[in-house]
C-alpha cells in the first residue's frame, strides 16, 4: 500500500514537472564578466573580477560570507552597477535596454523576496499576468500549479508567504524565477538555514534544470556539497577575484591554498574527523 | 554646504518621483482594480476618525468666533464664517493631516520594508517598474480620494458648528437661519478652492511617503524611522503649500471678481 502511494506521489511529480519543463524554452546564453570593479567607500569589494560562463552551464561560485557573492550576482542581474568593468549577457551589456528584449534573467535572492501581500499563486503569477505572458487565466494556473509541484509545493497556492517556512519561501521563490521562463537564473544561497533533506531538494530541481533544461545557472553557496553535486564548473572567489575555476574534479584536487582552504574540512568530515 | 546639495538632490528626485508617476497614470485603466483598493483603504482607515474631528472641528470654530460676534449682534453670520472656515481652510488641511497620518504612514511602512526586504529589487528583476506598480495607484488614490473626504469632512464640520451654535446659549442661533447664512456665504468657487488645496495634498502625501519609503535602507529599525520621517516631511509640507496655494486662490478669485 505504502508503495503504491508512492509512486502515484512520483507520477503526479512528474506530470507537474513536464508542464513546466515543456513550458521552458530558454535560449541559452553566455556569460562574460571582465575586469569588474566595485567599492562601496574604502571597501574593495571586486577587484578586476574576469569570469566566463558558457551557455547552459551550470557554474557555482564558492566564497566566505563577505566576499563579495551576492554583490557580483547584483551586478549581473542589474541591480548594482559596476565602477569599472563590463558584464555581457548573450554579448551584449547588462545595462543596455536591448538585453531584457532579448533575453529574460531571473534570480532567487537569498531572502527570498517573496511579495509578502500577495499569496503564493499571485507570487508566482506576477510575471505572467503583469507582462500578460499568457492572455488565458488558465493557462496562467496550471503553468503556476506545475511550477509550484516541481519545487515540491503541490496545492500551497492560496497560502501567505508569511504562514511558509523559511525553505518552503526559498522554494516558492524558484517557482517564481522559473515561470519567468529565464535564459539565465542566479540563486543568491539557495539552500543558506535550509536543513540536508530540503537542500537535497534544491539540488535537485538545479540538477532537473542543468539536464532538462538549456538554461544558464549561476548558483552562489558555501555549502561546498551542494556545489559538488550540481556544478558542471565551480569557481572561487576570494579577495575579490575568481582564483580557481574549474570542474568540480579539477578543484578538488586543486594545490590553491585558498581552495584547499576551502574544502578541506569537507574532507576531514568525510573521514570521520574533526567535527565542530 | 553638504546638507544643501541633499536638500536640492531630494527635492529634485521628489519631483522626478512625481513626474514618473504622472507618466505612469497611462496605465491607469488597466489598474483601476488596484487604485479602488487604494481609495478603499484610504476610506476605510480615515472616515470614522474623519467624522469625529469635523464636528469637533465644526463646533470649535462656532464656540471661538459666535459669543464675539454676539456681542456686536452679528450672531446670525455665523454659519457663513463656519461654512467657509471649514470650507477653504480646516477642511483640507485637517482632511490631509488624518490622511497623512494614518494612510501616508501606511504607504511608507509598507514600501519601506518591501525595499529592505528586496522585495522592490525583485520587481525590478522581473521588470516591472515600482512607480507603475507600487506609487501611481497609491498617487492616484490619494489624489482622488482626500477631495471626497474633504466634501465628507466639510458636511460633517457645518453640522457641528450648527449644534453648537444652536445649543449654546451665547450665541441661540437656530439651525434654520444657520444653513441659511451658510448658503448665502458659502459659493461653489470656496468649496472649489478647498478641493484643489485637498487634491495638491493629495499628491505631496502619497509622493512624499512613497519616496521616503522607496529610499529606506536597513532594517525594522529604519521603517520605522522613514515612517516618522514621511509624515512629518507631508505635515511640514501640507502647511507651506497651503500658505502658497491659499495665496495663489486668493489672488486668482480677485481677478475673478474684478472682471
Ligand atoms: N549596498 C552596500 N553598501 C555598502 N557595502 C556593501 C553593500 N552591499 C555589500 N556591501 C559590502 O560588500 C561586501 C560583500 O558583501 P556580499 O556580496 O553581500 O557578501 P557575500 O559574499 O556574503 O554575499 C561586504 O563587506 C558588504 O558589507
Ligand atoms: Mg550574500
Amino acid at each position: 500500500m505504502d508503495v503504491r502511494t508512492e509512486t502515484k506521489d512520483i507520477k503526479k511529480k512528474n506530470a507537474g514537472e513536464g508542464v513546466l519543463l515543456e513550458y521552458l524554452k530558454s535560449t541559452p546564453v553566455d556569460v562574460k564578466i571582465i575586469n569588474l570593479n566595485k567599492s562601496f567607500g574604502n571597501n574593495h569589494v571586486l577587484r578586476s573580477l574576469n569570469l566566463e560562463i558558457k551557455p547552459a552551464e551550470t557554474v557555482v561560485i564558492l566564497g566566505k560570507s563577505g566576499s563579495g557573492k551576492s554583490v557580483l550576482l547584483r551586478h549581473i542581474i542589474g541591480l548594482e552597477k559596476p565602477d569599472s568593468g563590463r558584464i555581457l549577457i548573450g554579448g551584449i551589456d547588462v545595462n543596455d535596454e536591448e538585453l531584457r528584449k532579448k533575453h529574460t534573467l531571473a534570480i532567487v535572492f537569498q531572502s527570498s523576496a517573496l511579495f509578502n501581500s500577495l499569496s503564493v499563486e499571485e507570487n508566482v503569477a506576477l510575471y505572467l499576468r503583469e507582462h500578460r505572458v499568457f492572455k488565458d487565466e488558465n493557462k496562467i494556473r496550471k503553468v503556476v500549479s506545475s511550477a509550484l509541484s516541481l519545487v515540491g509545493l503541490e496545492g500551497k497556492e492560496n497560502i501567505m508567504p508569511s504562514e511558509l517556512s523559511g525553505g518552503m519561501q526559498k522554494r516558492v521563490a524558484i517557482a517564481r524565477a522559473l515561470v519567468m521562463n529565464p535564459d539565465l537564473i542566479l540563486f543568491d544561497e539557495p539552500t543558506a538555514e535550509l536543513d540536508p533533506m530540503m537542500t537535497r531538494t534544491i539540488g535537485d530541481v538545479i540538477l532537473n534544470l542543468r539536464e532538462h533544461v538549456e538554461i544558464t545557472q549561476i548558483v552562489v553557496t558555501h555549502t561546498i556539497d551542494l556545489a559538488f553535486y550540481i556544478a558542471d564548473r565551480i569557481a572561487v572567489l576570494s579577495e575579490g577575484q575568481i582564483v580557481e575555476l574549474g570542474t568540480p574534479e579539477e578543484i578538488s584536487r586543486s594545490k590553491n591554498p585558498v581552495v584547499r582552504n576551502f574544502i578541506a574540512p569537507q574532507f576531514e568530515r568525510e573521514e570521520g574527523g574533526s567535527e565542530i | 554646504m553638504n546638507g544643501v546639495t541633499a536638500f536640492f538632490q531630494t527635492t529634485g528626485e521628489i519631483l522626478g518621483l512625481l513626474v514618473e508617476s504622472i507618466y505612469w497614470c497611462k496605465g491607469a485603466l488597466s489598474n483601476r482594480e488596484k487604485i479602488f483598493r487604494q481609495i478603499a483603504e484610504v476610506g476605510s482607515y480615515t472616515l470614522p476618525v474623519a467624522a469625529l474631528i469635523s464636528i469637533f472641528i465644526g463646533g470649535v470654530l462656532a464656540l471661538q468666533s459666535g459669543p464675539t460676534l454676539a456681542l456686536f449682534g452679528l450672531q446670525e453670520n455665523i454659519g457663513g464664517i463656519v461654512g467657509i472656515s471649514m470650507v477653504r481652510e480646516l477642511g483640507p488641511v485637517m482632511a490631509s493631516i488624518l490622511v497623512a497620518g494614518r494612510v501616508g504612514s501606511a504607504m511608507t511602512a509598507e514600501i519601506g520594508s518591501m525595499s529592505v526586504y528586496q522585495e522592490i529589487d525583485a520587481l525590478k528583476t522581473m521588470d516591472i517598474d515600482p512607480v507603475r506598480f507600487l506609487v501611481m495607484p497609491r498617487f492616484l488614490a490619494s489624489f482622488i480620494a482626500l477631495p471626497i473626504l474633504v466634501i465628507y469632512m466639510d458636511v460633517i464640520g457645518w453640522f457641528g458648528g450648527a449644534v453648537v451654535s444652536a445649543a449654546n446659549p451665547e450665541i441661540g442661533v437656530s439651525f434654520d437661519v444657520y444653513y441659511r447664512n451658510l448658503s448665502e456665504f458659502v459659493e461653489v468657487s470656496d468649496v472649489l478652492n478647498g478641493l484643489v488645496k485637498a487634491a495638491v495634498f493629495g499628491i505631496i502625501i502619497s509622493i512624499v511617503c512613497c519616496y521616503v519609503g522607496l529610499k529606506t535602507k536597513g532594517g525594522p529599525r529604519e521603517i520605522g524611522t522613514s515612517v516618522t520621517r514621511a509624515v512629518v516631511l507631508s505635515f511640514i509640507l501640507i502647511l507651506i503649500f497651503d500658505y502658497f496655494i491659499t495665496r495663489v486662490l486668493l489672488l486668482l478669485d480677485l481677478q475673478k471678481r474684478l472682471m
